[in-house]
């Protein structure tokens, strides 16, 4: 019965997802951190899905960290994503997809005011044009890029080299997945399953084999409070909100974790090596801690991506036991090897968590 | 209308967030930061809705208006639908331009996020980017970035990057013509007002704490006082 009413709940949520014909807007948080899961999108829509998707280099940030933490004024950052508009509108697209989800929240943000205040977007129409001349029309379709991965999920399980199952016991894998709370927290209708039941990566990972983990911190935020993390002497509020999701989640025993947004995967991979480092914890039970994985990262295992091309050498947190659980075959010797195949040394090996 | 509440009603954020609070506390109830923090997002609510400038000013001035993460978990939850981190950034604002932030330690932070965040905006066309990410500043993120760090280019282009080179892809070089558009944006629109605001305010402080800060970027002793110093009376 539970089960009956989410799914009609989940039918109100539904919003509209275009199928083909998207402009790419990058995040500077992921072409950081995990550089390998803009590639593997790019890869999966144009290689393996045969969609179009644009980029234009003379796209910047949307200054959303900037605008987070408060030195950034809100003129500024509309125009700026104004600009984003414009160079859409100038390449003869419709479809706007951020893969960022400070960047989704901040696009739907901007058009929410616009809807509410006509004289707003009147007056960075203007700005706009002062300043560079541009002109734009309003996207007609902005989803975020795991929108569109959930939108292809079913076609990706076509194409699929693996499922999310252990190849040992044949039981489905695990998982926990965080959405980021800037993906519908702000705006609930601009989100596939809404605020109470976002089914945008619970989807892909069933679609895909897996099960999904309902535990009580689900949709507590990850912590990276823009200045809260930025600054250091404010990393205790971070550390402290994901080690509340990650013992919230231990007693369930998560294969591996997916998150949704940039932030989020990068925060809840080295705050495992911090909390292992600082306390002696981890939470699983060989003192590895649980893997971190991007959606894309996810997908791309799953199509038979090698795990060292899709960069998963990046994160801290010891990918193998999730590989070795998926019967994949990796060769470890080849996990930090430069671009050419090159030895350029490894990383060291932290003081307790166990890589 | 006391001056600092009408200028807060002029935010649009302020207009979004406060449509009248009713005291509930579900903001507070769902709140990261109330959890970790001396926070409470219902008293800034009854706050500023209560148009006591003395006790506005002093919301101002304080630490507490800096502890919100801006989740916005506030937002989903509201019965009313206020949004109290959107008053937040209202307040934050207007604190920056009245130059009170530098009143608290919290407050005086936002020079380090200017000088780190603020000038990669306008100098790389990133809020972030590998080259500002280091070590020494960020050891959470542990060894795996230290052996990433040393290997930027070697690694950025095994994962098909286009780091520092022209053209489309991650980490590219962003064009000189794209961030002169991008500097005009923010002399139109007022962000290099703030930028400013965020700097006249802190050398007052840094001037009045005799702390040195003559050097330009991150390299001066009042980005490392305020980056790193924590006086342990914002939680427990």
């Amino acid at each position: 019965m539970v089960s009956e009413g989410k799914k009609r709940v989940w039918a109100d949520y539904q919003k509209e997802i275009a199928d083909d014909h998207y402009f790419y807007v990058r995040s500077c948080i992921r072409q950081t951190f995990f550089p390998g899961s803009e590639t593997t999108f790019l890869k999966i829509m144009r290689n393996n899905l045969g969609k179009d998707v644009f980029e234009d280099a003379r796209h910047t940030t949307c200054t959303g960290i900037g605008y987070h933490t408060d030195i950034v004024p809100p003129d500024t950052t509309m125009t700026v994503i104004a600009r984003h508009f414009a160079l859409m509108t100038e390449a003869g697209y419709t479809n706007m997809i951020p893969s960022c989800v400070t960047s989704f929240g901040l696009y739907s943000e901007v058009l929410d005011t616009w809807k509410h205040f006509p004289e707003m977007e009147a007056r960075i129409r203007d700005f706009l044009w002062k300043a560079t001349k541009r002109e734009f029309k309003i996207p007609e379709n902005l989803v975020h890029t795991s929108d569109i991965i959930y939108k292809f999920r079913n076609q990706i399980r076509q194409m699929a080299k693996i499922s999310l199952i252990n190849k040992k016991t044949g039981e489905p894998l695990k998982v926990v997945e965080h959405i980021g709370c800037h993906y519908a927290k702000m705006f609930p209708e601009s989100g596939i399953g809404g605020a109470e039941f976002p089914s945008v990566l619970s989807g892909m990972i069933e679609s895909w084999g897996g099960t999904v983990i309902d535990y009580p911190e689900r949709r507590h935020c990850c912590g990276f409070g823009f200045r809260q993390y930025i600054v250091m002497a404010n990393r205790g509020y971070s550390v402290s909100n994901s080690k509340k999701k990650f013992e919230s989640m231990r007693p369930y025993q998560p294969d591996f974790i997916v998150a949704n947004c940039p932030g989020c995967s990068m925060f809840l991979d080295r705050w495992q090596y911090t909390i292992a480092e600082l306390e002696g914890i981890t939470y699983d039970n060989r003192g590895m801690g649980i893997p971190v994985l991007t959606y894309e990262e996810m997908a791309g295992l799953v199509m038979g991506y090698s795990p060292w091309e899709l960069g998963l050498q990046m994160h801290q947190v010891s990918v193998e036991p999730l590989l070795d659980k998926l019967g994949i075959n990796y060769n470890k010797e080849e996990k930090y090897l430069g671009s050419r195949g090159q030895n350029i040394g490894e990383p060291q090996k932290p003081q307790f968590l166990i890589v | 209308m006391g001056k600092l509440y009408e200028r807060l009603n002029q935010d649009i954020r302020f207009i979004e967030g406060l449509n009248g609070c009713m005291n509930c506390g579900v903001c507070t109830a769902i709140c990261p930061a109330a959890e970790f923090y001396h926070y409470d997002p219902r008293v800034i609510c009854d706050t500023v809705q209560s148009k006591d400038e003395s006790l506005i000013e002093a919301l101002l001035r304080s630490e507490t208006i800096w502890y919100c993460g801006e989740c916005m978990s506030c937002k989903t939850r509201c019965p009313r639908n206020n949004t109290p981190g959107f008053i937040i950034m209202a307040l934050r604002k207007l604190s920056q331009e009245l130059g009170y932030f530098t009143d608290s330690e919290k407050g005086r932070q936002q020079f380090a996020i200017k000088r780190a965040i603020g000038e990669n905006i306008l100098s790389t066309g990133y809020c972030v980017h590998p080259d500002i990410v280091s070590p020494e500043l960020h050891p959470e993120q542990g060894p795996v970035w230290e052996w990433i760090s040393k290997n930027t280019p070697d690694i950025m282009e095994k994962m098909g990057s286009n780091y520092k080179q022209n053209g489309v892809g991650g980490l590219r070089t962003i064009d000189p013509d794209v961030l002169e558009e991008l500097d005009r944006i923010f002399e139109i629109t007022g962000g290099k007002s703030m930028f400013d605001v965020i700097e006249k305010h802190s050398k007052q402080k840094a001037q009045e704490l005799g702390i040195e800060l003559s050097r330009e970027g991150i390299g001066n002793e009042y980005f490392i006082s305020v980056y790193t110093e924590n006086n342990g009376t914002h939680n427990g």
